[in-house]
């Protein structure tokens, strides 16, 4: 693996790797507390769309799909807002109706042959610096919203309710953190793609959850499985001459079922202590 | 104390009307509550008892009438209401300590959103040793009892030193072995504010409940004698009182 590190796009790969980490262990936090799993992978999905409409209009990739992500996303967030019954329904479709818009469009593109795959399970491999400059701009800037509003966010996270009667601007929050959402998406997808973002963004957090006392440890715990199981991920597909991403997502798959494993056997261990102590309290002296 | 008759009372609502999706919820509704009461409002799910609490909190507007709480349109006196939510609304999952959660109480928007300060911090201890929870401050809120839980969302109510305190549905998650002991705490608090606490049909009225207020589109309001003659004496159980079913079996009919 150390031969690895003379070629620039492995330590590219594993810059992107850590980056991409701290931004789906952060983001993903949130994302799992919320409960709105569907919704950041509606974003996922329809950035295609924005995908495409930069391939057909010429405009750089960046500005194109994050604008693209930004809207969808906000009207997913407006419907979840105020149509809370009818949110999964409105959400799936314009995952579906963003995805095709994108396929369409680089149809309708001359010359252009863009590689769906590629977008889909990324190329961690091949992450030119400039992304890395993006990513490094995109992680600061969250990192810091998140420092400034961590109390509001927690607030509205825990008990929505409850933190709109103490003042805490909910609805600003929450469009903030769906913008939040869909820039890391975007941000995050060139280089992972959007089916390892949707993994990064649910799995590490999940298993977090479990050993954290605040919002702020899960946060840091999600971010540094995530950057585990990416490592492991590129060094199996490195070695075993795999695709990446998807290497990177059985380790976390992988990871997941252990945790779930885990979880399983603790409880039964608690079980039995519980019922041998309550035996040993009833048994006659 | 001050005489209670000169003062506004902490809830005051006048001919107010809601409706949901074109639905009367709450039909010409009127109901005054003293400052200091201990009332509870009764009636069936879906009757409107969430609303009505809701619009005391602010946070639904009436179609018509008037809500004010202190002498305050509801919004402009949330901070001084305390309030403690169904405890089946929140995510039991949460990493989040007891003590981060009463923390929560501290927050109001013209403070910054920087750390919380000392004094917040002493506070936040101080309302969780006065619901008996001080020794359970960094445990996370999974790991307690629905009844501790329960105290934890209490003493984030009672954090910012509210004048009201509006509980929804508070004995539901509580076994009954502890509820004899909340209601001893709500009495307790009952010193310094004003209690509304809603419960479901199927509830328990103890004995330190003053008023009731039934709650079914419209309202019917009982006070303490009432109460004391028709409930406590008739059944003979000063403790509690279970009304199944309707719960105005227990009360005198409506005139």
């Amino acid at each position: 693996m150390l031969e690895a590190l003379q070629f620039e796009f492995m330590r590219n790969a594993l810059l992107a790797g850590l980056m991409a980490s701290i931004i789906c262990g952060v983001i993903g936090t949130l994302v799992v507390v919320n409960r709105i799993v569907f919704l950041a992978g509606g974003i996922a999905h329809a950035a295609y769309g924005g995908i495409g409409l930069s391939f057909f209009m010429g405009w750089p990739y960046l500005a194109g799909t994050v604008g693209f992500s930004l809207v969808a996303a906000l009207v997913m967030a407006m419907v979840t807002l105020r149509l809370r019954h009818r949110a999964d329904t409105v959400i799936g479709v314009i995952w579906a109706v963003g995805m095709a818009t994108g396929i369409i469009l680089i149809d309708l593109t001359p010359g252009y042959n863009v590689d769906l795959m590629s977008y889909l399970f990324g190329s961690i491999l091949a992450v030119p610096s400039a992304d890395l400059y993006q990513m490094f701009a995109a992680g600061v800037v969250i990192l810091v919203i998140l420092f400034f509003y961590y109390k509001g966010f927690l607030a509205m996270s825990y008990d929505e309710e409850f933190a709109r009667l103490r003042g805490v601007p909910v609805g600003l929050l929450y469009f903030l953190m769906i913008a939040m959402v869909a820039v890391s998406v975007v941000i995050t997808i060139r280089v992972v793609g959007l089916i390892l973002v949707i993994a990064l963004l649910t799995i590490p957090p999940f298993i977090a959850e479990k050993y954290s006392g605040s919002l702020a440890s899960m946060m840091a715990i999600a971010g540094l499985l995530s950057a585990v199981f990416t490592y492991c991920g590129l060094w199996l597909a490195y070695s075993a001459n795999l695709t990446s991403g998807a290497a990177i997502i059985m380790v976390a798959g992988a990871g997941f079922f252990a945790s779930m494993l885990i979880e399983k056997i603790r409880a039964a261990t608690r079980r039995k202590k519980n019922q041998q102590t309550a035996n040993a309290g009833s048994a006659p002296p | 104390m001050t005489d209670r008759a000169e003062e506004e009372p902490a809830i005051d609502i006048r001919r107010l009307w809601f409706s949901y999706n074109g639905q009367v919820v709450l039909k010409d509704v009127s109901l005054q509550v003293a400052r200091g009461e201990f009332m509870a409002m009764i009636g069936p799910n879906g009757g409107g008892k969430t609303t009505l609490l809701k619009i005391m909190l602010g946070l639904l507007e009436p179609d018509r009438g008037e809500a004010r709480v202190l002498g305050l349109p509801p919004k402009k006196a949330a901070p001084r209401i305390g309030y403690v939510p169904q405890d089946v609304h929140i995510n039991k999952e949460f990493p989040i300590t007891a003590l981060d959660v009463v923390l929560m109480g501290r927050l109001w928007k013209k403070k910054g959103w920087g750390r919380y300060s000392k004094e917040d911090r002493f506070k936040a201890h101080q309302a969780l040793d006065q619901v008996q929870m001080g020794a359970f401050c960094s445990r996370r809120i999974g790991e307690l009892s629905g009844g501790q839980r329960q105290r934890v969302l209490i003493a984030r109510a009672m954090v910012s030193s509210p004048e009201v305190l509006i509980l929804d549905e508070p004995i539901s998650s509580i076994d009954t072995r502890g509820q004899a002991e909340f209601y001893d705490l709500l009495k307790a608090l009952n010193e310094s504010v004003t209690i509304v606490m809603v419960s479901h049909d199927m509830m328990a009225l103890h004995q330190h409940v003053e008023s009731v207020a039934c709650v079914n589109r419209d309202v019917h309001y009982h006070g303490a004698a009432e109460i004391t003659d028709e409930m406590l004496d008739m059944y003979e159980c000063p403790v509690e009182i279970v009304a199944h079913g309707v719960p105005h079996r227990v009360l005198k009919s409506h005139k």
